[in-house]
């Protein structure tokens, strides 16, 4: 297996609870992969230790070979390691199209530029409106993000996240707070994505989680409990105990 | 332009042209009330010459401030070294052209821009604003011990500036200087503009908005911020090199605790993160400040003070924030009823 992505014994104690406790995932290129896990499980954490948002007590994470462990979260960006968040962070006073446009001119190193408006670039104006058109958010395209419903934004989070073309992708709970119509929309959007990319999704939605994985990993309490297949997950007995009562539905999903 | 309007959709379609509109209005503003200001108040051009090079620092607040988001109260710093730098520049090194001199303030000012950036921004919220206030006190402090070269507490005089364009001499009602005041503004709203609306000035909306986010999105945050703080410097120093050309003489107060609130004052009265903003609030304090000041002597300040109470809390956002709203509002409940 070619590991695109790989995340060795990392730890963090915050006082003394040990959110993350020497976990350890590689991925490698076209993945597919739902790290899932009860609340508080530590799967927020994971993705902000990975991204460099928490500096982690101990562990390496290597992207494409090279170590990124000290690196600030932009360094790790501009090196395709791409992150949506749980709860929406965007620009609240500016616009999905101005959203969208400037990741992708960031993405291409154009951010830094001193004249000229993005509506002025077809290239840039066409991509921008077909990832829009993607999420279905085309008719938002020049309402402020502040004004826009809550689900929307989550999925201009998605916008964000394709329009920086990412080689590993780690989405937080990206269906959290979307109707559930609109979520089709996010799985739409991640199929139009580039099959040798690898993508790590978390999320509550075992029927999403289900359509959407290859793999399933599995964390409680800060560890590892389970690495494998999707039809393996439900018969595993200590899955079964971590969410005994905390998800009726993880055995009877399958 | 026309791109952004041709295919979209709903509300896009008077959004973005609108943008450029008022561009071209604010420049056509400045042009119509320079030359009215020359021609109303010919007798106070000396006091419209200050408004613009305050209004210069203002501006170069609003970069830092309305846009990227830092609290500063320290930014007389950046107008200071221009003002310094070109009195300077004529005082001991005979350089008297006075674009040579504009320049040179303009240089001095990106440095010293350069410099408190590097300070201020390695602390955020009221840390961040007490680091200004330090840096301008040592500023001035530096101003002051270096009396040889700035005058000190006697102020920096001897500043002989040629003709401009070696035709235009700086005459004694002022004339010269507004006109190339009034120039000097225009040229830079212009440049201004183009900054605000490129995709570096989304990248300081973005650091303002949300540093997490522009982080995310790749951007470096840190070095954002000090690419503004350098341009902002440029623009305050600019303003010091007027201040310098048309009054001849340099002062500590150019460099003061006092200037720096002031002038932000100034903003927060027009409006922050809008250069129209930046404008109208130092016309509209300046104003009031000479006509009242003139009228009560004694309780001016007092009457400032009300006013300035009176806009933080009725308008929050600004003279012209608060009335750019009001607009904004009225022509959407007009199209939303144009398409019902
Ligand atoms: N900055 C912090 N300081 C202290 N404790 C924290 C911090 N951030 C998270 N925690 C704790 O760490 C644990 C893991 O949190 P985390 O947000 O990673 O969980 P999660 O698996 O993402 O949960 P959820 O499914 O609810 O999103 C929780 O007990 C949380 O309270
Ligand atoms: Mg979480």
């Amino acid at each position: 297996m070619n590991t695109l992505f790989e995340v060795s014994n990392l730890k963090k104690n915050f006082g003394a609870l040990a959110v993350t406790n020497n976990v350890s995932i590689g991925m490698a290129a076209g993945d597919r992969l739902a790290l899932i896990g009860p609340n508080g499980a530590g799967k927020t954490t994971f993705v902000n230790l990975v991204t460099g948002h928490i500096k982690p007590d101990s562990g390496r994470v290597t992207l494409s070979g090279e170590d990124v462990t000290g690196m600030r979260p932009a360094a790790r960006v501009q090196r395709g390691l791409i992150r949506s968040f749980q709860v929406t962070r965007l620009f609240p006073d500016m616009t999905p199209e101005e959203h969208v446009a400037l990741a992708i001119l960031q993405r291409d190193g154009k951010a830094g530029r001193m004249s000229g408006h993005y509506s002025a670039k077809p290239a840039v104006m066409k991509e921008v409106r077909e990832t829009l058109s993607i999420l279905g958010l085309i008719e938002l395209s020049h309402l402020k993000v502040r004004e826009i419903a809550y689900g929307q934004q989550r999925l201009l989070e998605i916008a964000l996240a394709m329009a920086l073309k990412p080689k590993v992708l780690l989405l937080d709970e990206p269906a959290a707070g979307v109707p559930q119509l609109e979520t089709t929309r996010i799985e739409r959007a991640l199929d139009q994505l580039p099959k040798d990319l690898a993508i790590l999704m978390i999320d509550h939605d075992m029927d999403l989680v289900f359509r959407f994985a290859t793999r399933v990993v599995v964390l409680a309490a800060g560890t590892v409990i389970f690495d494998g297949s999707p039809q393996a997950v439900t018969k595993d007995q200590r899955v079964r105990e971590a969410y005994l009562g905390s998800y009726a539905n993880a055995g009877s999903a399958a | 332009m026309a791109l952004s309007t041709q295919s979209t959709t709903g509300h896009g379609q008077a959004a973005a042209p609108r943008r450029t509109d008022r561009g071209v209005i604010g420049a056509a503003a400045i042009v119509v009330f320079g030359t009215a200001g020359y021609f109303v108040f010919p007798d106070n051009l000396a006091l419209l010459t200050h408004i613009i090079s305050t209004m210069l620092l203002v501006l170069a607040i609003d970069l830092v401030t309305g846009y990227c988001g830092v609290a500063t109260l320290g930014h007389a710093a950046l107008f200071g070294a221009g003002a310094y730098g070109a009195g300077i520049a004529a005082a001991h090194f005979g350089i008297t052209e006075p674009l040579t001199m504009t320049l040179v303030g303009v240089i001095c000012g990106s440095i010293a821009g350069l410099i408190s950036g590097i300070v201020v921004l390695r602390a955020h919220g009221l840390a961040q604003l007490v680091l200004s206030i330090a840096v301008i006190h040592l500023f001035q402090e530096a101003a002051n011990k270096a009396s040889a070269w700035t005058g000190g507490s006697d102020g920096l005089s001897g500043i002989m500036p040629d003709a401009v364009f070696g035709r235009f001499e700086f005459d004694l009602f002022g004339q010269t200087a507004y006109v190339y005041g009034v120039a000097l503004l225009l040229v830079t709203f212009v440049l201004l503009r183009i900054l605000v609306r490129s995709p570096f000035g989304m990248l300081a909306r973005g650091v303002k908005e949300d540093p997490v986010r522009l982080a995310a999105m790749g951007a470096s945050v840190q070095s954002v911020m000090i690419r503004m703080y350098i341009i902002s410097g440029a623009v305050a120093g600019l303003g010091g090199a007027l201040s310098a050309i048309s009054t001849q003489v340099v002062g500590l107060d150019s460099l003061s605790f006092t200037l720096s609130a002031e002038t932000l004052v100034m903003l927060v009265l027009g409006g922050t993160g809008s250069l129209y903003g930046a404008m109208v609030g130092t016309v509209v304090f300046m104003f009031f400040e000479d006509t009242v000041s003139a009228a009560n002597p004694f309780h001016w300040l007092t009457i400032v003070g009300a006013l300035l109470i009176a806009v933080v809390l009725f308008a929050p956002k600004g003279l012209y924030g608060t009335a750019a709203a009001f607009f904004e509002r009225r022509s959407r409940a007009g199209k939303g009823r144009d398409g019902a």
